[in-house]
């Protein structure tokens, strides 16, 4: 397939900005009132680099969402707030720009694509409409020039006979037709960095294997960098080379894909890895991690992850582990794999 | 919640902010939070409190009787003999004010009862029952809530007439539709609970089912009703009194003590100011009080 | 669409039986109600022939259907003018008024409510439920009872009363019975307009408009609001129903002529050829009504228009 020359400009691969593409410090993310906030996401840190591919792994409520909406700056508020930290886009902090900076960002530079197809879509306007005006805010161009830009871009995401799809409203495709449609609306100018929110829970099995796909020729055709946040850990090795898990608002570990699944260091991670069914041994039972996530705010002191915890120590109970440095391709926040034994 | 194989769970974002939120409180808190909790409903309150005295001490409040006429005192401003001053016809305006507090109450409690007493026998039948009894009944329910209140009341009205039980049948009438639609809707529901079932295999009669079964499971709606319309029918009465076919001249009451004020704009403003007044903070009261009962009895619908 | 359409016929018909039961039952026999007690029986029986009212019922039924489908409403039983005429001759005036009332009450209410929506639990949004309160609460009789003392008698700014004649001279008779109708429109358009647009603005396809970098007022006109019309044209076809019983009361407040005023005259001198007149008249203007917002939610909403 042909890429037509507005889109083939791809991302350099070499960006004009040294160090990381984005930079997460110290994040955290509170909800509720001021006083008795709870906080759903603590002190989380990370870095992307220009071209790479991550993902964010963890259950509901590891707020993995929230991290990413931060990115983006649609936290609600109220009640939501950001309570620390810096999220710094070449170089830039976000959280520190004036409020008015940030739709000119959105869209332009860091496009999102949300887990529900059936909802993200306005249902009173063409989809045609609706990626036409995400061009519309960020690119001064021709009513004409748009209408072929959208046209490459269904092609491009696969939409079959797009000349005529664009003036379709949402409810005449199916989901994951739909969830094309929001990645062709991602990409449309082009991101530096594109998120993708469970992108493919929502979909029936058959269609998430054909909308990773699409991801994949996203990534050569546009080079562009992904964020990738699952609770599946088979889609984040599928796409990504590198995977941080999250657990109870904290990052738990940080490693490249190959290395995680060879050695995992934090026993969550481990707990994760044993209960993807695997073909070779039909016959042994799916592991399950024994308990329950916790709810936020009610860890008072100590690893969120102690109490179901199979390799646990005393140290656990008494001070949260900080996400150490295990080999320079890895880090976990466990005391245990750093080497305590008391 | 267990780890299901290969995934961590699948709601995100939202369920994120559903732990952060307060645990809810027990339905008396709430029910003491409602009315006294805020200025508005303590207002609200009071003004009840305050209508349903006047209405039922009127003949010991009242300084002149309502229908005495007086030549001598026509059109009087505002004075301490008189303090809401006098109409047309001499008559203390205050003194019909007090009177007609009674009529807008009168309408206000017996035609919202009545509705629903009629309007949940017709929608329990149609709920219950269903095939072509619910068809001709739903028909004729859905029709008829096409029609605003106050226009089916008008066309009501317009045949029957304007005695005392004329006007609480147009009220009624015009009201019954809404519950009826009410009572089906929540009859369906509840016929589908297994206790109905149980009772049915158990042998109950039919009418022993409805009665002891169905009604008392439906009531929380049609009260929450009940109450939100005690304000429509002050307004409903109010209006038709005012346009003559209610309350009939000289026997006093809101809408036409406004009705006679305009005829006499030139003599006095007074006695318009005034029932107006009146009707908008007794309606306002009862609708906010309306309000706090349906947040109690039904806290799903709220908002 | 058609089926729509195919539907209201039955609603009608339903609608005309109602109507002749009322009116020729319940009252018992009109005749006697038109000309009182005293009446001669040679004057009862004139008067019965006149009316068509010597037939037996099932075929005065068949006349007063075929009547109705033809725009004949008989005649009035007080000096025999064609009810039709004396229809016509009002009608236009309460079509100003609702359709005055209507416009007004929409710009100030939905303005008003996307306000408070955007400005929760701020001053506006404050204003919008006392607004709401009272606007509930307060009668549109007395409302334009104190425009018509404050602007119309002391300040001498509107007439007060009439319907005028010229297009300045009629807006001129009709701002202060539309403004009347439409404050208390407002309130309910206001309040509805903020409900369903705080509900749009929790929307999945919100957040996606924002993620695309649509600045906030893009994303409450463009994407929110036009939503948040679906449940509004709801609410806008019962308050246009609202606004047309409304518009009785304030033609009486204002001495306007209209169709109400020329009913409520008909009530108070049991003029029952014009009462079955203009009853059958509200009624069709009901059914027409409903069958508009019918149409206006196929022409917002795209997925009905399709199926």
């Amino acid at each position: 397939m042909t890429i037509a020359p507005s889109l083939s400009r791809q991302q350099p691969v070499s960006s004009t900005h040294p160090g990381p593409l984005l930079k997460v410090e110290d994040l955290s993310i509170e909800f509720g009132p001021e006083g008795t906030a709870v906080r759903v996401v603590e002190g989380v840190s990370f870095s992307i680099d220009a071209g790479a591919a991550v993902g964010i792994v963890g259950e509901s409520g590891s707020g993995k969402s929230m991290t990413s909406l931060a990115v983006m700056g649609l936290i609600p508020s109220p009640p939501g707030r950001i309570a620390t930290g810096r999220i710094l886009f070449e170089g830039v902090d976000l959280l520190g720009l004036p409020r008015s900076r940030m739709p000119e960002i959105r869209g332009r530079d860091i496009a999102m694509i949300f887990q529900e197809p059936m909802s993200s879509l306005n249902p009173v306007m063409t989809i045609g409409d609706q990626i036409g005006e995400a061009i519309k805010l960020h690119e001064k161009m021709g009513r004409e020039e748009r209408r072929q830009r959208i046209i490459e871009l269904l092609k491009l995401v696969g939409i079959p006979d797009p000349e005529r799809r664009l003036g379709a409203y949402p409810h005449q495709f199916s989901g994951g037709m739909r969830q094309r449609v929001m990645i062709a609306m991602a990409v449309a100018c082009n991101p530096k960095l594109l998120i993708a929110d469970e992108p493919t829970t929502a979909l029936d099995v058959t269609i998430q294997a054909q909308v990773l796909e699409l991801m994949h020729k996203i990534r050569r055709t546009l080079n562009t960098t992904i964020l990738l946040i699952s609770h599946d850990l088979g889609v984040i090795a599928d796409i990504c080379e590198r995977v941080i898990v999250m657990y109870a608002g904290k990052v738990v570990e940080d490693a490249d894909v190959k290395t995680i699944f060879r050695s995992p260091k934090h026993p969550y991670t481990r707990g994760l890895l044993q209960s993807i069914p695997r073909l070779k041994d039909e016959n042994t039972r799916l592991y399950q991690i024994p308990g329950m996530v916790p709810l936020p705010g009610t860890i008072k002191q100590g690893c969120p992850f102690f109490p179901r915890c199979p390799d646990r120590i005393d140290k656990c109970a008494r001070e949260t582990p900080p996400l150490l440095e295990i080999t320079s391709q890895q880090k976990a926040a466990c005391w245990v794999s750093a080497g305590a034994t008391s | 919640m267990t780890i299901l194989p290969g995934s961590v769970g699948t709601l995100s974002a939202s369920d994120d902010i559903e732990h952060a939120i307060a645990p809810e409180p027990g339905r008396t808190a709430l029910l003491k939070d409602m009315l006294f909790g805020q200025a508005s409903t303590i207002f609200a309150f009071s003004v009840v409190v305050i209508f349903l005295l006047v209405a039922i001490l009127a003949p010991w409040l009242a300084p002149y009787d309502p229908l005495a006429q007086s030549v001598l005192s026509i059109n009087k401003q505002p004075s301490w003999a008189h303090w809401l001053g006098t109409d047309q016809f001499g008559r203390d305006v205050l003194s019909r004010m007090i009177h007609g507090s009674r009529n807008s109450l009168l309408f206000g409690l017996i035609s919202p009862a009545l509705a629903a007493f009629f309007g949940t026998i017709l929608g329990v039948t149609a709920g219950y029952f269903g095939g072509v009894v619910d068809r001709v009944i739903s028909r004729v329910v859905d029709l008829l809530l096409a029609f605003p209140e106050l226009l089916l009341a008008i066309m009501i009205a317009a045949v029957l007439g304007g005695a005392f039980w004329n006007i609480i049948a147009v009220i009624t009438v015009a009201f019954i539709p809404g519950f009826a639609r009410v009572a089906r809707a929540s009859t369906l529901a509840v016929k589908q609970e297994p206790y109905i079932e149980a009772a049915v295999a158990v042998g109950l009669r039919t009418p022993t089912i409805i009665i002891r079964h169905v009604i008392p499971n439906i009531s929380a709606p049609i009260l929450v009703l009940m109450t939100l319309w005690v304000a429509s029918a002050i307004r409903l009465e109010a209006s038709l009194s005012f346009l003559g076919i209610g309350t009939r001249a000289p026997n006093p009451s809101w809408g036409n003590i406004i009705r006679d004020g305009l005829n006499n704009l030139f003599g006095s403003p007074w006695p318009i100011i005034a029932a107006g007044f009146a009707i908008t903070c007794v309606v306002l009261s009862f609708n906010l009080m309306g309000d706090a009962v349906r947040d109690v009895l039904d806290p799903e619908t709220t908002r | 669409m058609l089926y729509r359409l195919a539907d209201a016929i039955p609603t009608i018909w339903l609608v005309l039986t109602l109507v002749f039961i009322a009116m020729r039952i319940l009252p018992g026999d009109p005749a006697i109600a038109a000309l009182g007690d005293g009446a001669l029986p040679e004057q009862l029986a004139e008067f019965r022939e006149k009316m068509g009212l010597n037939v037996p019922i099932w075929q005065q039924y068949f006349n007063f259907l075929i009547g109705t489908l033809t725009l004949d409403f008989g005649k009035s039983y007080m000096n025999g003018a064609p009810v039709l005429d004396l229809i016509a001759r009002n009608l236009p005036y309460t079509i100003q008024l609702t359709v005055a009332a209507m416009i007004l009450g929409t710009v100030i209410g939905i303005p008003f409510g996307v306000l408070a929506a955007v400005k929760r639990g701020k001053l506006p949004d404050s204003g919008m439920r006392i607004f709401s309160l009272v606007g509930y609460a307060v009668p549109d009789f007395y409302l334009g009872a104190l425009f018509l003392i404050g602007f119309a008698l002391n300040l001498r700014w509107f007439p007060i009363n009439g319907a005028g004649s010229g297009f300045f001279d009629i807006l001129h008779h009709l701002f202060l019975p539309a403004l009347t109708l439409a404050l208390v429109k407002a309130a309910f358009i206001g309040r509805l307009t903020r409900t369903s647009v705080l509900e749009v603005l929790g929307k999945d396809y919100v957040r996606t408009a924002r993620a695309k970098g649509a600045r906030e007022n893009r994303v409450i006109y463009r994407h929110a609001l036009r939503n948040a019309l679906l449940p509004l044209a709801t609410g806008m076809g019962l308050s246009l129903l609202a606004t047309l019983s409304g518009s009785v009361a304030v033609e009486l407040v204002f001495n306007r002529p209209g169709i109400g005023r020329l009913l409520i005259q008909s009530i108070t001198e049991r003029d029952y050829g014009v009462i079955q007149g203009g009853v059958v008249v509200f009624a069709l203007m009901v059914v027409f009504v409903n069958l508009m917002m019918d149409l206006l939610y196929v022409v917002i909403d795209p997925r009905i228009r399709v199926k």
